[in-house]
C-alpha cells in the first residue's frame, strides 16, 4: 500500500513538466544515461563523457588540480562573506578583523577558513605543477596549457599577496612594504632601479607609486589591494581557469601513456 | 634549542611552511618512487619474452603495460566519467573540506597589532612564499632579486615545454628517460625555492642575520663581515693591484660573465657533439641557447651564494649604474 503510493508520487514528480524540463535523463544505468549525466550538466561537462582509466588513479594525478580548484571555490565563497563586513579603509580595516573575532557569527571560522585555504592553495598549485612536470604532461600537445598554468600560478601568488595587506596589521603591512619596496628597484621604471633615475623616475611617479597609489603603504594602497584582491584578480583567474579546463579537455584529457 | 625551533614553527603564520615542507617531501618521494618503479618494470619487461610473438627480447615496451596491474590489463582503457571520476572527485572534495574545517576551528589565522609605519619589526619578512626571493637580497641587488629573477622564473617555466624536445615520458612517471629535466626541475623547485623559504623562515633573524635552527635570535650579535668585489678578490690573490681600479673592475666583470656563459654554452655543446648525441640537432641553435641561458642563470644563483659565503664576494660586475 505504502510502496504503491510512493511509486505514484515518484511517477507524478518525475513525469511532471517541471521536473522533465530540468532533468533530462532517466535513472537507468545505461551508457547513454552516464554520458548524458556529464553532457547535460553545465558544471559536469567540464569533464569529457569518458576518461582514460589511468586518470582515475590517485597516484597519477594526486587530484591536485581538482583540489586547487576546490580551494579556489572555497575562497570565492568565504571571500564574499568576508566582504559583507569588511571596509577597505585605514580606520575600519583592522577594527573589522576584531569584529570578526568577537561579533560576527562564525566570523572566526570564516576568516580562518579563508586564510588557511589561501595558504593551502599556494601549496597545492606548486604540487599540481610538480605532478604535471613529473608525468611529462606539459609535452605536446599540452605546451600551451602549461603556459596558461604558469599564469594561474602567478595569479594565485598575487591573489594571496594582495590579500595579505587587507587586515591592516603589522604582519601584512610590513610584508607588503617589503614586497613592494622591490618595485622601487625595477630597471627603467623604478626610481632606485638601474637607469630609473636617468629616465626621470622619482618616488612620486615610478611603478611603485602606481602600485600603491602613493609613496607609502597607506589608505590608497589598501583600497587598491582590495580592488585587485576582490574584483580584478579573481575575474582574471576565472577567465584563465576557463581556458585551462577547456584546453585540458581539448588536448585529450589527463595525459597518459598511449 | 628545541624550544626555539618550536616557537618559530608554531607561530600561526609559519604553520603553512611546515605543512608545505611535509607535503612537498611526501609528494616528491611519491613521484620518484613511482618513476623508479616504472623504470624497473620497464627494464624487466624489456628482457622478458613477449608471449605471443615469442621474441626473446623487445626494447620498446608498451608503456600501458606499466600503468596497470596484471589483473586490470584486459579491461577497457576508457571508462565513463559518471560515476567513476565524479565519484572520486566528490570523495576528494569532502576529505579536503573536512580537513579545512577541522583545521580552521582550533587554529586561528594570525592577526598582529594594528599596522604602524613607525614601528618596523626586525626582521621584516615578506609573505612566506616570497621568502626565497627576499633571501636572494643577501646575494643580489633588489632589481635582480625582486624583479629580474621573478621574471626569469615565470618566463623560464613557460618555455619549458618548448625547449624540452625529449618526446619520452609523456603521460607517465619515469626518471631514466628524462634525468636531466627532472634533476633540473628539482634543483630549481626544491633547493632554490622551497629550501630558501625554509631558510628564510627558520634561519633568518634580526637584521636578516643567519641563525642555526635553535640558536638564540640575538639582535646584538656582531657579524664581522667585510665584503669585497670580484676584482678586489682577484687583486688580493694575484697581488696585481691595478685590478682594483674601477675600469679594471668593469672590464673584469664583463669578461667573467661572458666567459661564464660562453663556456657554459660551449663545453656541453662540444661534449655532446663528440658523442654525436642527437639532442644537438633536435634542439637547434635557438632552443639550445635558451636552455643554456636559463640553466646557467639558475646555476649562477648557487655559485654566487657559494662565492659569498666562502669568499665574501659581493659583486662580480660593478658599473656606475648597476651591480651584479
Ligand atoms: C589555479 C591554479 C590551477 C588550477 C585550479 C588547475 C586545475 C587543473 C585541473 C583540474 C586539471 C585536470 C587534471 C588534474 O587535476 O591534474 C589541470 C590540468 C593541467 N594543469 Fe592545471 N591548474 C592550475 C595551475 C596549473 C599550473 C601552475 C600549471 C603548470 C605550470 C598547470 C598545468 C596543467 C597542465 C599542463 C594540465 C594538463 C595535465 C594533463 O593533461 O595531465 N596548471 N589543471
Amino acid at each position: 500500500m505504502l510502496t504503491e503510493q510512493k511509486e505514484k508520487i515518484k511517477d507524478i514528480v518525475t513525469k511532471s513538466q517541471v521536473y522533465k524540463s530540468i532533468f533530462r535523463r532517466g535513472f537507468g544505468d545505461t551508457p547513454r544515461n552516464r554520458a548524458l549525466a556529464i553532457l547535460g550538466n553545465v558544471f559536469l561537462h567540464l569533464h569529457p563523457p569518458y576518461v582514460m582509466r589511468h586518470a582515475l588513479k590517485f597516484t597519477h594525478s594526486w587530484c591536485m588540480g581538482g583540489i586547487t580548484f576546490l580551494l579556489f571555490i572555497v575562497l570565492c565563497f568565504t571571500g564574499v562573506f568576508l566582504c559583507f563586513y569588511y571596509h577597505p579603509d585605514k580606520i575600519n580595516a583592522y577594527r573589522d578583523m576584531k569584529y570578526f573575532e568577537y561579533d560576527v557569527p562564525f566570523g572566526v571560522v570564516l576568516r580562518n577558513m579563508h586564510r588557511w585555504a589561501a595558504h593551502l592553495m599556494v601549496i597545492t598549485v606548486w604540487l599540481h605543477m610538480t605532478r604535471v612536470f613529473m608525468t611529462g604532461a606539459y609535452k605536446p600537445p599540452r605546451e600551451f596549457n602549461w603556459a596558461v598554468g604558469v599564469i594561474l600560478l602567478v595569479l594565485t601568488l598575487l591573489l594571496s599577496f594582495t590579500g595579505y595587506l587587507l587586515p591592516d596589521d603589522q604582519l601584512g603591512f610590513w610584508a607588503v612594504t617589503v614586497g613592494t619596496n622591490m618595485a622601487r628597484a625595477t630597471p627603467l621604471l623604478g626610481h632606485e632601479g638601474p637607469f630609473g633615475e636617468q629616465l626621470g623616475a622619482t618616488a612620486y611617479n615610478d611603478i611603485r607609486f602606481a602600485l600603491l597609489g602613493g609613496s607609502v603603504v597607506g589608505g590608497n594602497a589598501l583600497l587598491r589591494a582590495y580592488v585587485w584582491h576582490c574584483v580584478a584578480m579573481p575575474v582574471t583567474a576565472i577567465i584563465f581557469l576557463a581556458v585551462h579546463f577547456w584546453r585540458t579537455r581539448k588536448d585529450g584529457g589527463t595525459a597518459g601513456p598511449l | 634549542m628545541w624550544h626555539n625551533i618550536w616557537i618559530i614553527a608554531s607561530k600561526p603564520d609559519n604553520i603553512p611552511i611546515v605543512g608545505m615542507l611535509v607535503l612537498v617531501l611526501f609528494f616528491g618521494f611519491l613521484s620518484f618512487w613511482l618513476a623508479f618503479k616504472n623504470d624497473r618494470i620497464r627494464r624487466a619487461a624489456a628482457v622478458r619474452p613477449k608471449p605471443e610473438s615469442g621474441k626473446a627480447k623487445r626494447d620498446a615496451v608498451d608503456v600501458i603495460d606499466i600503468m596497470y596491474p596484471e589483473s586490470e590489463q584486459g579491461l577497457p582503457k576508457k571508462v565513463s566519467c559518471w560515476p567513476h571520476l565524479v565519484k572520486l572527485e566528490f570523495i576528494c572534495a569532502i576529505a579536503v573540506m573536512a580537513l579545512l574545517m577541522f583545521w580552521s576551528i582550533p587554529i586561528d589565522a594570525p592577526l598582529e597589532e594594528p599596522s604602524d609605519p613607525t614601528l618596523t619589526p626586525n626582521p621584516s619578512k615578506a609573505p612566506w612564499y616570497f621568502l626565497g626571493l627576499q633571501d636572494m637580497l643577501v646575494y643580489f641587488d633588489p632589481w635582480i632579486a625582486g624583479v629580474l629573477l621573478p621574471t626569469f622564473i615565470i618566463v623560464g617555466l613557460m618555455v619549458i615545454p618548448y625547449i624540452d624536445v625529449n618526446p619520452k615520458g609523456n603521460g607517465y612517471y619515469t626518471f631514466a628517460e628524462r634525468p636531466f629535466a627532472i634533476l633540473t626541475y628539482w634543483f630549481g623547485f626544491f633547493v632554490l625555492w622551497v629550501l630558501e623559504i625554509v631558510i628564510g623562515t627558520f634561519c633568518r633573524g634580526p637584521g636578516w642575520m643567519f641563525f642555526w635552527p635553535g640558536q638564540e635570535w640575538d639582535p646584538h650579535r656582531v657579524v664581522a663581515e667585510v665584503n669585497i668585489n670580484w676584482n678586489e678578490f682577484l687583486a688580493n690573490i694575484t697581488g696585481v693591484t691595478t685590478l682594483k681600479t674601477e675600469t679594471a673592475g668593469l672590464l673584469l666583470g664583463i669578461i667573467t660573465i661572458l666567459t661564464y656563459f660562453g663556456l657554459g654554452m660551449l663545453i656541453p655543446y662540444l661534449w655532446l657533439k663528440k658523442r654525436s648525441a642527437p639532442i644537438i640537432d633536435q634542439l637547434g641553435l635557438i632552443r639550445y641557447s635558451v636552455v643554456g641561458f636559463f640553466f646557467w642563470t639558475m646555476m649562477a644563483l648557487s655559485i654566487k651564494i657559494v662565492l659569498r659565503l666562502a669568499f665574501s664576494i659581493k659583486y662580480i660586475l660593478v658599473t656606475p649604474w648597476f651591480n651584479i
